[in-house]
């Protein structure tokens, strides 16, 4: 029984290392954004927070229009989150509650695209953007987002789920409009499932890192995955700027996990799970 | 009354006994259903019509952004094409951009590192993962979910931030990793960004970070839907813990073991970010860090070759489907009496 426990409290123990391990970078990232170049790269390396943070800034918006940056990626983030739960929600009702001449084919066909990998569509949405002259245009990155599989997913799933059949035909009994039932009737029920898409398309329009790369290139137009790659160079990269620049890209999306993380999980996984 | 008694837009008033349109019941209805009435002033949309006003948005931008590009990227694997001189300099080239795609050393190069890095980042997620979570579902209750959280949280943070991040981690003279190396081993300083040799593993192990969260997430909800009563019945029969595991736990697991790995066959493909930053963009040195996907970016923006990109994007695309063929292939064997 002894050496049972023992193995058991190793166990604990291991298993809360390895949390640790993987909230380390974290901390890193945080502690390395207020201090200087110099001092994070000498022997030992800072393991503790320093006093550079707002030299580090000073830096940064030196070298980049970084409030600019960080504002189109919230900019982009917010109009791709809204365009999402605004066109998933509705076609993702059509889907699960109205018969119609190739539904299932369609909902097939975009049910396949969702495990499509994102390199097929970089270039052919590059020379589109090109096309429609939205090069540098936040729009390219928006709209295109909008148009979501999984969203479109997760709708179906939920509506099926949650929304009574029989409480919208009373409504239609009670002369209420198609519109009419879609805004009072079904948006109000979706709420727990909007919230979540809502997380999961901002997280990832956050994060997008090959859209940007491919459609804006200017640096006043960059988001700030993009910023931060822009700050990259062989020799002489400011480490102490671009770490401070990395915890600001990073904050906003620790703080909604830490709010959220049950609702996020849950909904990251939901193709799984069913 | 009128047959469309109501401007749209309200839900209370507007009983009529002679709404004749909508049965209790709700019924398939085809586009003919009903027969349209003029439009005008309190026009009612046909119920028939309403799925197809709904799913319009969506459906013009998955048209426009999800399947237009790819019916213009199969052709355009089929096209020559100097994108400084406009589209009409396009020319069908048969399949000469396979054939050039498929004699490029570089392009088998980095099908070779997108391989290596998918298995050396992938196996060892579930091999992790798998054990993680059995222990959580078995013996935390309290701290469960701040465990979990913490494991998890790598997949939702910027992959760019987070791949600079360690891009100072791994530095060669003052990185934190070559620091604590130094203590435990001393030697000389690994070279982690520069050499050939150990790119790779610095990139696995980024990848691997990032993703063994979500595999044990997918885990835990698999192992709550085992029924308890199986293990107890194993108890009873003197199965031991290592018994129960391998006999009970790992056969149920099996079908979301299947998902798990199609999801890092597909993620493990498309690598691009992390490579991507760590390399600054190019590859590193002697391409050892270049995976297809940032291949075929080079060769688009880089090479400025539309056509051989998109040619090479299809052929990975081939390789995602054969190999996510092969592993529920390898997941659901085909019975002899089928």
């Amino acid at each position: 029984m002894h050496a049972e426990r023992l193995s058991r409290l190793s166990a604990h123990l291991l298993v809360a290392l390895g949390a640790l391990i993987m909230l380390a970078p974290f901390y890193f990232m945080f502690v390395f954004a207020t201090h200087s170049r110099t001092e994070i790269f000498s022997l030992p390396p800072p393991l503790f927070f320093g006093d550079d943070f707002a030299n580090n800034l000073a830096i940064l918006t030196d070298k980049l229009p970084f409030w600019r940056n960080l504002g189109w990626s919230l900019y982009v983030a917010l109009a791709s989150t809204l365009l999402t739960l605004l066109f998933c929600s509705m076609g993702g009702y059509a889907f699960a509650m109205f018969e119609f001449r190739y539904k299932n084919a369609l909902f097939a066909l975009v049910m396949a695209t969702m495990l499509l990998p994102s390199f097929m569509n970089m270039i052919p949405t590059f020379m589109i953007m090109d096309l429609l002259g939205w090069i540098d245009q936040p729009r390219a990155l928006y709209i295109p987002g909008a148009a979501s599989a999984f969203g479109i997913f997760l709708m179906r799933q939920y509506v099926a789920a949650s929304v009574p059949r029989d409480l919208l035909e009373a409504a239609r009994m009670d002369g209420c409009s198609e519109f009419g039932i879609y805004a009072r009737i079904v948006l109000p029920l979706l709420k727990p499932a909007l919230g979540t898409l809502g997380l999961i398309t901002f997280i990832a329009s956050w994060n997008n890192f090959i859209g940007p790369l491919v459609v804006m290139r200017s640096p006043e137009m960059y988001t700030l995955p993009l910023a931060l790659r822009s700050l990259q160079s062989p020799v002489n990269t400011e480490w102490g700027a671009l770490m401070a620049a990395s915890a600001i890209a990073t904050l906003p999306l620790l703080l909604l996990f830490m709010v959220s993380s049950r609702q996020l999980i849950a909904g990251l996984t939901a193709g799984a799970v069913k | 009354m009128s047959r469309w008694p109501m401007p749209s837009g309200c839900c209370s008033a507007a009983r009529t006994a002679e709404v004749p349109t909508m049965s209790a019941v709700p019924q398939p209805l085809g586009p003919q259903a009903h027969g349209a009435s003029p439009r005008r002033v309190g026009w009612r949309l046909p119920r028939a019509w309403v799925p197809y006003v709904l799913l319009s948005p969506f459906l013009l931008l998955f048209a426009v952004f999800g399947v237009f590009p790819l019916v213009f990227s199969l052709w355009l694997a089929f096209q020559s094409w100097e994108p400084t001189s406009g589209l009409a300099s396009m020319r069908f080239v048969g399949l000469e951009n396979f054939v050039f795609a498929l004699q490029d050393e570089w392009f088998w190069k980095s099908l070779g590192n997108t391989g290596w890095l998918a298995l050396v980042s992938g196996v060892p997620q579930h091999l992790v993962a798998i054990p993680l979570a059995c222990f959580i579902h078995a013996a935390l209750r309290r701290s469960r979910n701040a465990m979990v959280g913490a494991y998890f949280v790598p997949y939702i943070t910027s992959t760019v931030a987070i791949a600079i991040l360690f891009s100072s981690l791994f530095s060669t003279d003052y990185g934190l990793i070559n620091a604590a190396l130094g203590v435990l081993l001393p030697g000389d300083p690994v070279d982690w960004l520069n050499d050939p040799q150990r790119i790779k593993p610095a990139i696995a192990l980024i990848v691997f970070w990032r993703y063994v969260g979500f595999n044990l997430v997918l885990y835990l909800a698999a192992l709550q839907t085992i029924p308890k009563d199986l293990y107890e019945a194993a108890k009873m029969d003197g199965a031991s813990q290592l018994q129960q595991f391998f006999y009970i736990t790992l056969p149920s697991l099996k079908p979301m073991i299947f998902f798990g790995v199609t999801l890092s066959v597909i993620g493990g493909l498309q690598l691009f970010e992390e490579p991507f930053i760590l390399t600054g963009g190019r590859g590193g040195s002697d391409q050892a860090g270049m995976t297809t996907a940032i291949y075929l970016y080079r060769m688009a923006f880089d090479f400025n070759d539309f056509g051989a990109a998109s040619a090479m994007s299809w052929l990975l695309f081939v390789l995602v489907v054969a190999l996510t063929w092969l592993t529920h292939r390898a997941f659901n064997p085909r019975r002899k009496a089928d």
